[in-house]
C-alpha cells in the first residue's frame, strides 16, 4: 500500500518533533525544513525505515539566499524505488557552517556534494574527498553565490585602456 | 594484488571513446584496473550562473546544450518545471506534440550511443546505418522547428508553432520504416559472438548498488529496477499511452543495450498512438502574459504589439516557490529544481543531470576490469559531457 505525503510527515514528526522545523507541500511534492543538527539522523531514518525506504538520492541542490540568514539552503531529493514516492528534505545553513556527508548512507551524495561544495562553498564534514569538481583546483570564490560576478572577477573591474591596467 | 608496479595513465581529456571531454586517471596493475579517478569540468560553462540572469524564455535556449544529442527532452524537462511553478496545464495537442518530439529526440540520443558504442568496440558499421536514420529525425525536426540539433521547439506554456501536414507525412514513413532498421541493428549485434563476448559480464552494478550509486534511466533498469519517470510520475500526458518499460537482469554492459534496443520500439509505439490520438486545438495555453499572441494580431492590435513585445523582452513573471521535476531523458533522470522569487528571473535553477551520476559510479562498475573493457562501460552508460559539466 502506497504511503502518502501526508503518512510521510506524521511518521517524521513522531519520530523527530524537534527537529522539523517547517513543512511545506508546494504542487504536490512534500519539503520538509529540518534542523541542521538533525540532518543525518533524519536521513539516515528515512533510509533504513522499511515503510518510507527512501533508498535512491537524485541530488543534492545547494540554494545561496543572501542577504537572507541562514544564507544557504540545502535540499535533498529522495526517491523510494519501492512504489516511486519523492520528498524533499531542506536544511538552512549558516555562512561557515558545516553539513555532515551523507556519503555513508547514498554513494550518489558524493559528487553533488562536491558540486555544492565547488560552487557554492559549503562545506560538508566528513565527506570522503571532498574537491572542487567543476572549477579548476586554485580557482578562488565560489562562482554560484549570489556575490560572485556573473562575468567573472576580472571583467568586473575598470580599465585603462591606455596602460592596461586596473583602475 | 601482484607484486608490480601500479601504472598511472591517462585516458583522455580527448580520447575518442570518452564522448567529449572527459579525462580518466586510471591506475593499472598490469592490464587490469584498480582506480578510476574521473575528472569532468573541461567544458563547464555556467549555465546556471547565467540563467539566473536570464528571463524565464530565454533560458530554453540553453537547455538545448545539456544533452545536445536529446535536445527536445531537455527543453521539455525545463518546461514542465517552470509550468509546474507557474501552476498552468498546457493544451492536450501540446502535449501530445511534446511527446511526439521528445520520444523521436529520444530514438535520436539512442541512435548516437548505438553508433558510438559499437564503434568504440571496434564494430564500426553501425554507425553507418544509426546515422542514416538519425539523419530522417533530424530531417523531421527540421520541417517542424527550423532547425536540426538544437531545435528550442518548445515554449513555456506550449510548443513555437503547430505541427506541418508534411510532418504528419515525414512521420508516417518514419513509423513504417524504423521496426526495419532496429531489425537490422539487432542482426549486426545481438547475436553478434563478438559482440556478446565484449559486453556479457562486463561492467556488472548489482540491483542494490544501482540504486546506491544512484543511477537512473536505461542504466538503473539495465540492473532490473523499472524506474522510468515516464511511468512512475507522469508527465505530458504520459499516462494516456500504453507502452511497456524494459528492464535488464544483469546489470552488465548486454544488458543495458538491450534496453536501450527495446526502448527504441517502445519511443516509436508511444510516437505512433500519440500519431493516431492528437487531439484537435490550440497549442499554446490561453493566457496573455505567456503565450505570444499571434502575428496577424500584432499586425492589426497595438495592445497585442505591445503584449508581443513585453512577453519577448520579460518573459512570464513566475510566482514565488521551489520546484523539483524530473523528466526521462534519454540517459536518465534529468530533473529541475527551480526557485522562483517572483520575478521574471530563475532565482536558481539547479539541473539534476543523469550523467553526472553515472560518471560518479564509473569506478564502480570499472574495478578490476580490463582497460579494454573501461571503453565499453564509458559507451554503455552512454554520456553526453555537455550535460555532465553544463
Amino acid at each position: 500500500m502506497a504511503i502518502d505525503n501526508e503518512k510521510v510527515l506524521e511518521k517524521l514528526k513522531a519520530k523527530f518533533s524537534d527537529a522539523v522545523v517547517e513543512s511545506v507541500d508546494f504542487r504536490g511534492d512534500l519539503t520538509v525544513i529540518v534542523t541542521l543538527e538533525k540532518v543525518h539522523e533524519v536521513l539516515q531514518y528515512l533510509h533504513d525505515d522499511a515503510e518510507l525506504h527512501y533508498d535512491h538520492l537524485s541530488d543534492v541542490v545547494g540554494i545561496d539566499r543572501m542577504p537572507r540568514d541562514p544564507r544557504f539552503e540545502v535540499v535533498y531529493v529522495l526517491h523510494s524505488m519501492d512504489d516511486f514516492r519523492r520528498l524533499l528534505i531542506k536544511v538552512m545553513v549558516a555562512e561557515g557552517d558545516e553539513v555532515p556527508t551523507v556519503t555513508d548512507i547514498w554513494n550518489s551524495a558524493n559528487w553533488p556534494e562536491r558540486e555544492v561544495y565547488d560552487l557554492l562553498g559549503i562545506g560538508f564534514s566528513g565527506h570522503p574527498d571532498l574537491r572542487r569538481i567543476f572549477m579548476w583546483d586554485d580557482f578562488e570564490g565560489h562562482p554560484l553565490r549570489k556575490d560572485f560576478p556573473l562575468r567573472g572577477k576580472d571583467f568586473d573591474k575598470t580599465w585603462d585602456p591606455d596602460t592596461i591596467q586596473v583602475l | 594484488m601482484a607484486e608490480g608496479k601500479l601504472l598511472t595513465i591517462n585516458m583522455g581529456p580527448h580520447h575518442p571513446a570518452t564522448h567529449g571531454v572527459l579525462r580518466l586517471v586510471l591506475e593499472l596493475d598490469g592490464e587490469t584496473i584498480v582506480k578510476v579517478t574521473p575528472h569532468i569540468g573541461h567544458l563547464h560553462r555556467g549555465i546556471e550562473k547565467i540563467a539566473e540572469n536570464m528571463n524565464y524564455q530565454q533560458v530554453i535556449p540553453l537547455t538545448d546544450r545539456f544533452d545536445y544529442t536529446a535536445a527536445t527532452l531537455n527543453n521539455l524537462g525545463y518546461c514542465t518545471a517552470v509550468e509546474k511553478l507557474l501552476g498552468i496545464e498546457v493544451p492536450k495537442r501540446a502535449q501530445y506534440i511534446r511527446v511526439i518530439m521528445g520520444e523521436l529526440a529520444r530514438i535520436m540520443g539512442h541512435h548516437l550511443w548505438i553508433g558510438s558504442h559499437a564503434l568504440d568496440i571496434g564494430a564500426m558499421t553501425v554507425v553507418f546505418y544509426a546515422f542514416r536514420d538519425r539523419e530522417m529525425i533530424m530531417n523531421m525536426t527540421e520541417e517542424v522547428s527550423g532547425y536540426r540539433l538544437t531545435p528550442s521547439y518548445l515554449r513555456i506554456g506550449g510548443v513555437a508553432k503547430d505541427i506541418t501536414p508534411d510532418f504528419i507525412k515525414f512521420l508516417r514513413d518514419f513509423i513504417k520504416w524504423f521496426p526495419t532498421a532496429v531489425a537490422g541493428y539487432n542482426t549486426l549485434l545481438t547475436d553478434n559472438i563478438i559482440w556478446r563476448q565484449r559486453t556479457m559480464n562486463i561492467g556488472v552494478i548489482s540491483k542494490e548498488d544501482a540504486i546506491n550509486y544512484g543511477l537512473t534511466g536505461p542504466s538503473l533498469r539495465g540492473s532490473g529496477v523499472p524506474f522510468d519517470l515516464r511511468k512512475a510520475m507522469p508527465y505530458s500526458s504520459y499516462e494516456d499511452f500504453d507502452f511497456q518499460v524494459p528492464v535488464g537482469e544483469n546489470g552488465d554492459v548486454y544488458d543495458r543495450y538491450l534496453v536501450r534496443m527495446e526502448e527504441f520500439l517502445q519511443s516509436l509505439k508511444i510516437i505512433e498512438q500519440a500519431l493516431e490520438n492528437l487531439p484537435e486545438g490550440p497549442v499554446n495555453v490561453d493566457n496573455p502574459w505567456i503565450t505570444n499572441p499571434d502575428l496577424g494580431a500584432v499586425q492589426e492590435d497595438i495592445s497585442a504589439l505591445i503584449r508581443r513585445f513585453k512577453i519577448q523582452c520579460q518573459g512570464p513573471e513566475v510566482p514565488e516557490g521551489e520546484v523539483y521535476h524530473a523528466v526521462e531523458g534519454s540517459k536518465g533522470e534529468l530533473g529541475f529544481y527551480i526557485v522562483g522569487d517572483g520575478t521574471e528571473n530563475p532565482y536558481r535553477m539547479k539541473v539534476r543531470s543523469p550523467c553526472f551520476i553515472l560518471v560518479s559510479a564509473l569506478e564502480k562498475m570499472m574495478l578490476g576490469h580490463m582497460i579494454a573493457d573501461a571503453i565499453a562501460i564509458i559507451g554503455s552508460i552512454d554520456i553526453v559531457l555537455g550535460e555532465i559539466d553544463r
